[in-house]
C-alpha cells in the first residue's frame, strides 16, 4: 500500500521477451546515433572544405537537418513506437503549425516586400 | 488501515483557509479560478466604465491622457489574460474531469501550481498602480512604445507579470491535455466526448503553441528593457516589426483560445435546453480543429497597414476569410440543434441562444476587416473596437454567463435566481448592443481608438453618449448578477437531485454536492451523451465500470502557493532592477524569491508524498451520506 511505494523491487519485472526487445532497441539506438554523427560529419565537411560548392552547401545542410530532425523524433524520442500516437499527433501538429510561421517570418522580415 | 483514517481526519481538521490554500482538488481550484477571474473581471470592467465616463462628452477632463492610456492597457490585458482565461479555466477545471468520468485532473499538484502562478502573476501586474503607474502601451505593447526609451516602469510589470501568469496558464493547459488524453472513463472514446471537452482540448493545444511564442517575445522584450539588449531597436540592428509578428503569432490564436471553450459551453447548454442531441457533432469537432489550424495562419491580418506587401496581405486576407467557413458550420449546427427542439428559455438558454446572432454580427465585421483595401480605412478606428467586443463580450462573456447559470447548481448546490437572472440578461444584452453597435458607426465616421478624447461638433457626441449609457446599463446588469449570487446563496432552495436540468452529459450523474472523489465507481460510457443514453436505454443511472474499491487520493500541499509567492517576489525583484530609487538593492529581493521558488520545487522533489486512500468502508459510508 501507500507506505511501501518507495521501496525498491527485489527482482526485475521484465520478462525474457522484454529484455530481448530492449537489447534490440539498444542496437537500433546505437546505429541511428552513429548515423547521426555521420550526418553531422557530412555537414561539417560541406562547410569546412571546398568539396561542395557554397550554393549547394546550404540546401544540402538543410536536407541533412531534416533527416536529423526525423531521426531525433522517431528514433530517439520513440515516435516510431507503438502507443505513441498522441505524442505523434502533437509533435506533428507543432511542426505543421510552426513551419509556415517560420517560413513566413524569414520572408516577411527581409527587405523585399512581398 | 488506521493510519489512513488518521490522515483523513487530519485533512478534515484543517482550517477552512488552509484547506483552500493547500487544495489540489480540481473542483475547489475551479471555484478559486472563478473567484479570481471574477475579481479581475470586475476590476477591468470598472476601468471600462471610467473610460466610458471620460468619453461621454467631448473634451472631457474626467481622466487625463496618461491615466486613460493606462486604463486601456490594463483593461485589455486584464480582460484577456486575467479575467476571460481564468473564468474559462474555472469551468474547464471543474467540468472536464466530471464530463469524461475522471476522479481528478491528471496532475492535481500541477493544477494547483498553475492556479497560484497565474494568480500571483496577475497580482504582480496589478501592483504596478502603486509603483508609478500601470503599463500604458496598449495590451499589444508595440515596440518602441513599450521598449526602454518610451515605456516607463509599468511596462516592466507588464513584461514580468504576464511572463509569470503565462507560465501558470501554460502548465494548466498541458494538464488539461494529459487529462483528456489519458483519463477518460471506459467507453468514452474521443468521438463520444462532450463538445466542451473537445473545445477545451483544442484550446489547450492552442495555448501550448501560442503561449510559447508569447513567452519568447516577452523574454526578448525583458532582455531589451532590463539588460540593454537590442532585439527590437532598429538603430542597433534590431527589428521593431518582429515584436508585432511575435505578438500576433500569439495574439490571434489567443482569440480562439478564449472563444473555443465558449463555443463548447454553448454546445452543452443549447442541446440541454432544446431536449435534442447536438446537431452535427462530428462536423462540430472538425470545425473546431479547422478553426484551430487556421487560427495560426492568419496573424498578419492584424498588421495589414504595417506595409508588409500586397502578396502577403492577400494571402492572409484569404486565410482569414476561410475561418468564416468552419465558424459558419458551427452557427448552423447550433441553429439546427434548436430547430424543432422543445425549447426552455431560462437564463442559461437565453445567454446561449442570444450568443448565436451576436457572434454572427462580430463574425461579419471580422470578414469585413479581413478585406485589405477597406482595412486601411477601418484600421485603428472604433470599428475594430466594436468588432472585437462583439466577439469577446457578445461571444465569450455570454458563453461564460450561460455556463455559469447552467453549471451553478452542480458547482454550488443551488440555482441562481431566475427572475434576477432574466433581469441581468436583458440589461446586459441591451446595454451591450447600445454600447458597441454605435461604435461601428463611430469608427466608420473616423473616430480613432485608444485616444482619450474627441472634439465637439464632429457628429460623435450623441453616439458616444449612447455608448456610455449602454456601458452603464451593462455594468448594472453585472451588478444584478453579483446581487443574484449573494441573494441565491442566502435564499435559494438547495438542489438535492443530481440532475436538475434533466441534462445529457456525465457531470449530471454525480451527486450534488459532488464528493471529493467525483465517482465512487468510474462509470461505463455507452454512447455520446452517456447519461441521456442510460435514461432511455437503461435505468437512468450510469453503469459502473469497476467494483467498489479503495480510492487513491492526492494529498493537499502548500507548496504551489509558496512557489507562487516565490515567483512574485523574484519577478518583483527583477522589476526593481529598473527602479530608480529602490529602497533596497534588487538582488536582496531577487535572491530570496529565487530560493523560495526553487527551494519549494526541491522540497517537492525530495519529499515523498504518495497521497492517501479512501477505503471501501469509508466510501460506503460517504456514499450513504450523499444519497
Amino acid at each position: 500500500m501507500a507506505n511501501e511505494l518507495s521501496k525498491p523491487f527485489e527482482k526485475s519485472a521484465l520478462s525474457e521477451e522484454d529484455l530481448y526487445k530492449m537489447n534490440k532497441e539498444k542496437k537500433v539506438q546505437i546505429t541511428s546515433f552513429a548515423f547521426m554523427i555521420f550526418l553531422t560529419f557530412l555537414a561539417f565537411i560541406a562547410v569546412a572544405t571546398e568539396m561542395v560548392a557554397p550554393a549547394f552547401a546550404v540546401p544540402f545542410i538543410l536536407v541533412l537537418a531534416g533527416m536529423q530532425f526525423f531521426l531525433q523524433m522517431f528514433y530517439f524520442m520513440h515516435l516510431k513506437d507503438k502507443g505513441h500516437e498522441w505524442a505523434n499527433t502533437f509533435i506533428i501538429a507543432g511542426v505543421v503549425l510552426s513551419t509556415p510561421a517560420l517560413i513566413a517570418l524569414t520572408f516577411l522580415l527581409g527587405m523585399t516586400k512581398y | 488501515m488506521a493510519d489512513y483514517s488518521a490522515i483523513i481526519k487530519e485533512k478534515k481538521d484543517k482550517s477552512v483557509l488552509m484547506d483552500w490554500l493547500t487544495t489540489v482538488d480540481h473542483k475547489k481550484l475551479g471555484v478559486m479560478y472563478l473567484i479570481a477571474g471574477t475579481l479581475f473581471f470586475l476590476k477591468a470592467g470598472l476601468m471600462a466604465v471610467f473610460m466610458r465616463i471620460q468619453l461621454m462628452f467631448p473634451e472631457s477632463n474626467f481622466l487625463d491622457g496618461q491615466t486613460y492610456n493606462e486604463f486601456i492597457t490594463m483593461h485589455g490585458t486584464i480582460m484577456l489574460f486575467l479575467a476571460a482565461t481564468p473564468l474559462l479555466f474555472a469551468f474547464m477545471n471543474y467540468i472536464i474531469p466530471l464530463q469524461i468520468g475522471a476522479r481528478d485532473v491528471a496532475f492535481p499538484f500541477v493544477n494547483a501550481l498553475g492556479f497560484w502562478i497565474f494568480f500571483f502573476g496577475g497580482l504582480l501586474l496589478s501592483v504596478s498602480w502603486f509603483f508609478g503607474g500601470a503599463p500604458d502601451a496598449g495590451w499589444t505593447a508595440y515596440v518602441p512604445l513599450s521598449a526602454g526609451d518610451y515605456g516607463h516602469l509599468g511596462m516592466d510589470f507588464y513584461v514580468i507579470g504576464l511572463q509569470i501568469s503565462g507560465i501558470g496558464t501554460l502548465i494548466s493547459a498541458i494538464n488539461f491535455i494529459v487529462t483528456i488524453v489519458n483519463m477518460r472513463a471506459p467507453g468514452m472514446t474521443m468521438m463520444r466526448m462532450p463538445l466542451f471537452c473537445w473545445t477545451s482540448l483544442v484550446t489547450s493545444l492552442l495555448i501550448v503553441f501560442a503561449f510559447t511564442p508569447l513567452a519568447a517575445g516577452l523574454a526578448l522584450l525583458m532582455l531589451d528593457r532590463l539588460f540593454g539588449a537590442q532585439f527590437f531597436s532598429p538603430d542597433s540592428g534590431g527589428n521593431a516589426v518582429l515584436w508585432q509578428h511575435i505578438f500576433w503569432i500569439f495574439g490571434h490564436p489567443e482569440v480562439y483560445i478564449l472563444v473555443l471553450p465558449a463555443f463548447g459551453i454553448i454546445s452543452e447548454v443549447i442541446p440541454a435546453f432544446s431536449r435534442k442531441r447536438l446537431f452535427g457533432y462530428t462536423a462540430m469537432v472538425f470545425a473546431t480543429l479547422i478553426i484551430a489550424f487556421l487560427g495560426f495562419m492568419v496573424w498578419v491580418h492584424h498588421m495589414f497597414t504595417v506595409g508588409i506587401g500586397p502578396v502577403t496581405n492577400s494571402v492572409f486576407a484569404i486565410a482569414t476569410m476561410a475561418i468564416g467557413i468552419p465558424t459558419g458550420i458551427k452557427i448552423f449546427n447550433w441553429l439546427f440543434t434548436m430547430w424543432g427542439g422543445k425549447l426552455t428559455f431560462n437564463t442559461a438558454m437565453l445567454c446561449a441562444s442570444s450568443f448565436v446572432p451576436t457572434f454572427v454580427l462580430g463574425g461579419v465585421t471580422g470578414v469585413m476587416l479581413s478585406m485589405v483595401p477597406v482595412d486601411y480605412l477601418y484600421h485603428d478606428t472604433y470599428f475594430v473596437v466594436a468588432h472585437f467586443h462583439y466577439i469577446i463580450v457578445g461571444g465569450i462573456v455570454l458563453g461564460l454567463l450561460a455556463g455559469l447559470y447552467y453549471w451553478y447548481p452542480k458547482m454550488f448546490g443551488h440555482h441562481l435566481n431566475e427572475k434576477l437572472g432574466m433581469l441581468m440578461f436583458w440589461m446586459f444584452y441591451i446595454g451591450f448592443h447600445m454600447t458597441f453597435f454605435v461604435q461601428h458607426i463611430l469608427g466608420l465616421i473616423g473616430m480613432p481608438r485608444r485616444v482619450y478624447t474627441y472634439l465637439e461638433g464632429q457628429g460623435m457626441d450623441t453616439m458616444n453618449l449612447i455608448s456610455s449609457i449602454g456601458a452603464f446599463l451593462m455594468s448594472a446588469g453585472i451588478i444584478v448578477l453579483v446581487i443574484n449570487i449573494v441573494y441565491s446563496a442566502l435564499k435559494s432552495e438547495r438542489v438535492v437531485v443530481s440532475d436538475p436540468w434533466d441534462a445529457r452529459t456525465l457531470e449530471w450523474s454525480t451527486p450534488t454536492p459532488i464528493p471529493e472523489y467525483n465517482f465512487a465507481q468510474v462509470p461505463q460510457v455507452r454512447s455520446l451523451d452517456p447519461l441521456f443514453y442510460e435514461k432511455i436505454h437503461g435505468d437512468g443511472k450510469m453503469k459502473p465500470a469497476e467494483p467498489l474499491s479503495d480510492i487513491h487520493m492526492p494529498n493537499g500541499s502548500i507548496l504551489p502557493f509558496i512557489i507562487g509567492i516565490g515567483m512574485f517576489v523574484w519577478g518583483f525583484g527583477m522589476i526593481m532592477l529598473n527602479m530608480e530609487n529602490a529602497i533596497i538593492t534588487p538582488y536582496a529581493v531577487i535572491i530570496p524569491g529565487f530560493l523560495l521558488t526553487f527551494g519549494s520545487m526541491l522540497v517537492r522533489s525530495i519529499k515523498e508524498d504518495h497521497g492517501y486512500h479512501i477505503t471501501v468502508e469509508e466510501l460506503k459510508k460517504l456514499e450513504k451520506e450523499v444519497s
